[in-house]
């Protein structure tokens, strides 16, 4: 059983994978091709997968439509140097749950990796719960039907005609550790569907970026959390919201986001 | 050899042998048959002029014969026979033996009555003793190649003073005497048969000649000309030069196909500068695309490197200096890789409400170096709280950045100067608005795309004068009254306004121009309700109801100016033209275009004011909303 596999059709980038994630303790994997990778992942277990898009023979989406169709336990997270937000979008709505645009940092990459493993770990819980050994505990909690969510990271609403609120999923609060503090952007900025539009920090030193579920302009931004962090992590749907924007074009935006209404616990 | 199958291969030469061999059929075919009746009337003219000599020499030696004086007789015959013409008289009596000659050789002479002369009437063995005038003649040749000579044989008949005369020679019972036998020679006919038919051969050679060189001289300039202009055209839009335009053709199918010719190239080269230009974008997109992949993969390995550098040497405060700058600048490198995909991708236009000087100032910042290296002075005239305004503020910050690089491509030398102005302004729909759709009652499409004012296409009716009918192109800018006529107008005469292609009338019967009381007309602009403009060519009345009532609009003007070297007049209506460009090879002529398309996106207007030496001054006009 490994923490970590790395597909990457370049050497280097295999190379400084795998001394960072021995650094930090993970036991990991690696290979330089897909076809290889998708082997090792029949034979044994791998919590997480880094695996590159641009890759001959077979790419990081087939392998993500594989592992997917083959019921393989592994959570998938794209690194690519064709770091196009369209790409990270297509990529978590296929079922990848995060994606690290190249070239990335030893944070970068950390933050990704312990994000991963706890929503590895969460998972394992969901099926156990779905198994019967419910405890009753609640894993996490869903986001609201109506709600639309990009991957597992981000959410937004339609308040009313022409504005939109923006925030955080539970999910993705459960993966990190406990918030130290928060970065957020301010009024009149424009976010872009895929990109960064806010940074938690948390109390293990890492930093972990907030992808926008859409693209927009920010007409106003929660300015209580800024205050009070904390009430991210109490009420992330409602009184935890990040921004209110006026979408740039919500129509084009919607084609990668998934309704909450799918969404079991 | 290549070169003369080539030369017959054209179509000039092919209609000129064409002709020439025709011509030459006809003229020989005439000439033949011109030939053949002139001598036929020669010879039967000689024939007779020869029947009526043997006719009066008969005649003349009858009263010598009646008084059988021979010497006479002889003497009559001699002297006859010296006339040049003639070769031979002779006399022959029944037997065939010759009784009088010319030439005294032959007297006493007999003949075979089976020689040619006598076969007239001594084919059967017995006689004719009638023979028709016309037989009487016989065409021979003493040799070959001598002249011809005609005989004619002449039966002298038994009449009652022959034998009632005292010499009692010739019995009463015989019908026939004897002959009179002359042989003229044709040589004069021949001779001018000949003269004549030189005659015919020389002026069938000159028509021929003349013919073709008329024939030629047209076809070379109605259809050779032409069709070398066509083929030399053709071999230079082939070799890749669409610029080439084919001179004035005229009227005829092959001026229509010139003028088609030039159209096809036009749009040729149109489409292919458009081409061009899309796929140097779409090379420039994956080109940086590609770099941006390839780059990022070493620089992942430093970025990761000396960032695990960086956790690892907490403790070592010196190194952890050096190891931040490299991932700092890596960090740096990241952001111009992705600055470069940004510019790769075909961004979907996203409007947002920003503020016109952001904007302004983003694009000046792109600009600021160049002009400071050129010595440009710029001046900002911003005025204080002006309202955001809904753009896309890539496009727009694409728009003043070229016209920044136009008006600093303008100014040569010292002295340059670029000033900026916003402002705000209330104005009225009046000499503002596009009219970008117009229909008739029957709904057909007035808009036509070919006759352009601006750049805008404009609204085309029917028009008739007393005299005349043409088209009117209308100015597309509400209030603005920068018409097209085809034809010639008047001012203050009456015409007919009608679809151009249903022929229904758009004059309104019910009310006339409130400024000069002519009549109007009227037609629909979905969805924004009719539009109503005066006949009259001086008048400049016209009204927009639903486009009034919406009052006046705010705008947010803003002003580029230089003290460049200015645009000519001639010039200045086609710049907003695709493909349009002053700057030669430099430029690829879609900047103007481009803007103009970007502003009319968003509801905008742009103008320009330029004077040759002093100048150019665009006008932005964006709608507050």
């Amino acid at each position: 059983m490994y923490d970590i596999l790395i597909i990457d059709d370049e050497t280097v980038i295999n190379e400084a994978v795998t001394k960072i994630a021995e650094s930090e303790g993970y036991k990991i994997d690696s290979c330089t091709n897909a076809i290889e990778g998708l082997e090792k992942l029949r034979k044994d277990t791998y919590k997480i997968t880094l695996c590159d898009i641009m890759m001959p023979e077979m790419n990081g989406f087939q392998l993500l439509n594989e592992v997917k169709s083959e019921g393989i336990n592994t959570c998938v997270i794209m690194i690519t140097g064709f770091s196009t937000v369209e790409n990270a979008v297509k990529s978590l709505n296929k079922g990848a749950i995060d994606f690290i645009p190249k070239p990335f940092t030893f944070d970068e990459l950390i933050s990704s990796i312990s994000r991963g493993l706890e929503f590895y770990e969460i998972e394992k819980r969901i099926k156990e719960s779905q198994l019967g050994n419910d405890d009753g505990e609640i894993i996490y909690v869903a986001c609201p039907p109506k709600y639309l969510k990009l991957g597992n990271t981000s959410w937004m609403h339609l308040e009313y005609e022409g504005v939109a609120v923006v925030g955080v999923t539970d999910l993705f609060l459960r993966t990190i550790k406990t918030l130290s503090s928060i970065d957020l952007l301010s009024v009149d900025d424009l976010i872009y569907q895929g990109s960064t539009c806010a940074t938690l920090h948390t109390g293990d030193d890492l930093v972990h970026n907030i992808l926008a579920p859409i693209g927009g302009k920010i007409i106003e931004r929660n300015e209580k959390l800024v205050e009070n962090f904390s009430l991210l992590e109490k009420d992330p749907y409602f009184e935890g919201w990040l921004y209110k924007i006026i979408p740039a074009d919500f129509e084009y935006d919607m084609k990668y986001l998934t309704h909450c209404s799918t969404e079991r616990v | 050899m290549k070169r003369i199958k080539q030369k017959f291969n054209k179509i000039a030469l092919k209609l000129i042998v064409a002709v020439g061999v025709t011509t030459a059929i006809i003229i020989s075919i005439y000439s033949v048959f011109n030939l053949k009746a002139q001598s036929d009337l020669l010879l039967s003219e000689f024939e007779r002029h020869a029947n009526q000599l043997s006719n009066s020499i008969i005649k003349i030696t009858r009263t010598s014969m009646l008084a059988y004086d021979t010497e006479t007789t002889h003497d009559i015959i001699n002297t006859i026979g010296k006339e040049k013409c003639i070769k031979e008289v002779r006399l022959f009596n029944k037997e065939g033996r010759v009784i009088y000659s010319n030439d005294p050789n032959l007297i006493g002479m007999l003949v075979d009555k089976k020689a040619e002369s006598c076969y007239v009437c001594h084919s059967s063995e017995k006689a004719l003793e009638k023979v028709p005038v016309d037989k009487r003649a016989r065409i021979f040749r003493l040799h070959p190649d001598s002249s011809r000579i005609m005989g004619l044989m002449n039966p002298i008949y038994n009449e009652p003073s022959c034998w009632e005369a005292d010499c009692h020679v010739h019995p009463k019972t015989k019908k026939i005497l004897g002959a009179l036998d002359i042989t003229m020679s044709l040589e004069e006919v021949d001779q001018a048969q000949r003269e004549s038919t030189i005659k015919l051969i020389i002026f069938a050679l000159t028509s021929i000649f003349v013919l073709s060189l008329i024939v030629g001289f047209f076809v070379k300039k109605w259809v050779d000309t032409p069709v070398s202009n066509l083929m030399a055209a053709t071999r230079e839009i082939s070799a890749g030069n669409l610029n080439y335009t084919i001179k004035d053709l005229g009227n005829d199918e092959l001026g229509i196909l010139g003028r088609a010719f030039n159209t096809m190239t036009k749009k040729l080269a149109e489409a292919r500068m458009q081409l061009f230009q899309s796929d140097k974008m779409f090379s420039l997109g994956r080109l940086a695309a590609g770099v941006a992949h390839e780059i990022n993969n070493p620089l992942t390995g430093v970025l990761t490197y000396s960032s695990f550098l960086l956790k690892r040497t907490k403790d070592n405060p010196e190194l952890q200096e050096d190891l931040k700058v490299i991932v700092r600048e890596t960090k740096r490198s990241r952001e111009i890789v992705k600055g470069l995909l940004d510019f790769a991708r075909q961004s979907v236009p996203k409007k947002h409400k920003v503020k016109p000087r952001e904007i302004i100032d983003r694009a000046v910042s792109v600009v600021n170096n160049q002009l400071i290296l050129k010595h440009i002075k710029l001046e900002k005239i911003y005025e204080e709280n002006l309202p955001l305004i809904t753009v896309d503020a890539d496009q727009m910050q694409q728009v003043i950045l070229n016209l920044l690089v136009n008006a600093s491509d303008a100014i040569n030398g010292d002295n340059g100067k670029i000033v900026i102005k916003t402002s705000l302004t209330n104005l009225l729909p009046y000499g503002m608005t596009q009219i970008k759709t117009a229909v008739c009652p029957k709904r057909h499409n007035l808009i036509d795309n070919e006759v352009k004012i601006e750049a805008m296409p404009t609204i085309k009716v029917k028009i008739k004068t007393q005299k005349l009918s043409g088209y009117l192109n209308l100015d597309p800018i509400y209030g603005k009254n920068r018409h097209h006529y085809s034809i010639e107008v008047k001012p203050g005469e009456e015409i007919d306004v009608s679809c151009p292609r249903c022929n229904i009338s758009l004059i309104e019967e019910k009310e006339l121009c409130p400024k000069c009381n002519s009549r109007i007309f009227t037609f629909e602009s979905p969805p924004h309700g009719m539009f109503e403009a005066c006949t009259n060519i001086n008048c400049d009345w016209q009204r927009w109801q639903a486009i009034d009532e919406g009052g006046e609009k705010t705008y947010v003007k803003i002003i580029i100016e230089d003290n460049g070297s200015g645009i000519k007049p001639e010039d200045l209506s086609r710049i907003f033209e695709p493909f349009f460009s002053t700057k030669g090879q430099k430029g690829t002529g879609l900047g103007l275009a481009v803007i103009w398309g970007i502003i009319d996106n968003h509801n905008g207007s742009i103008n320009v004011e330029s004077e040759v030496g002093k100048g150019t001054k665009f006008t932005i006009l964006l709608p507050v909303t």
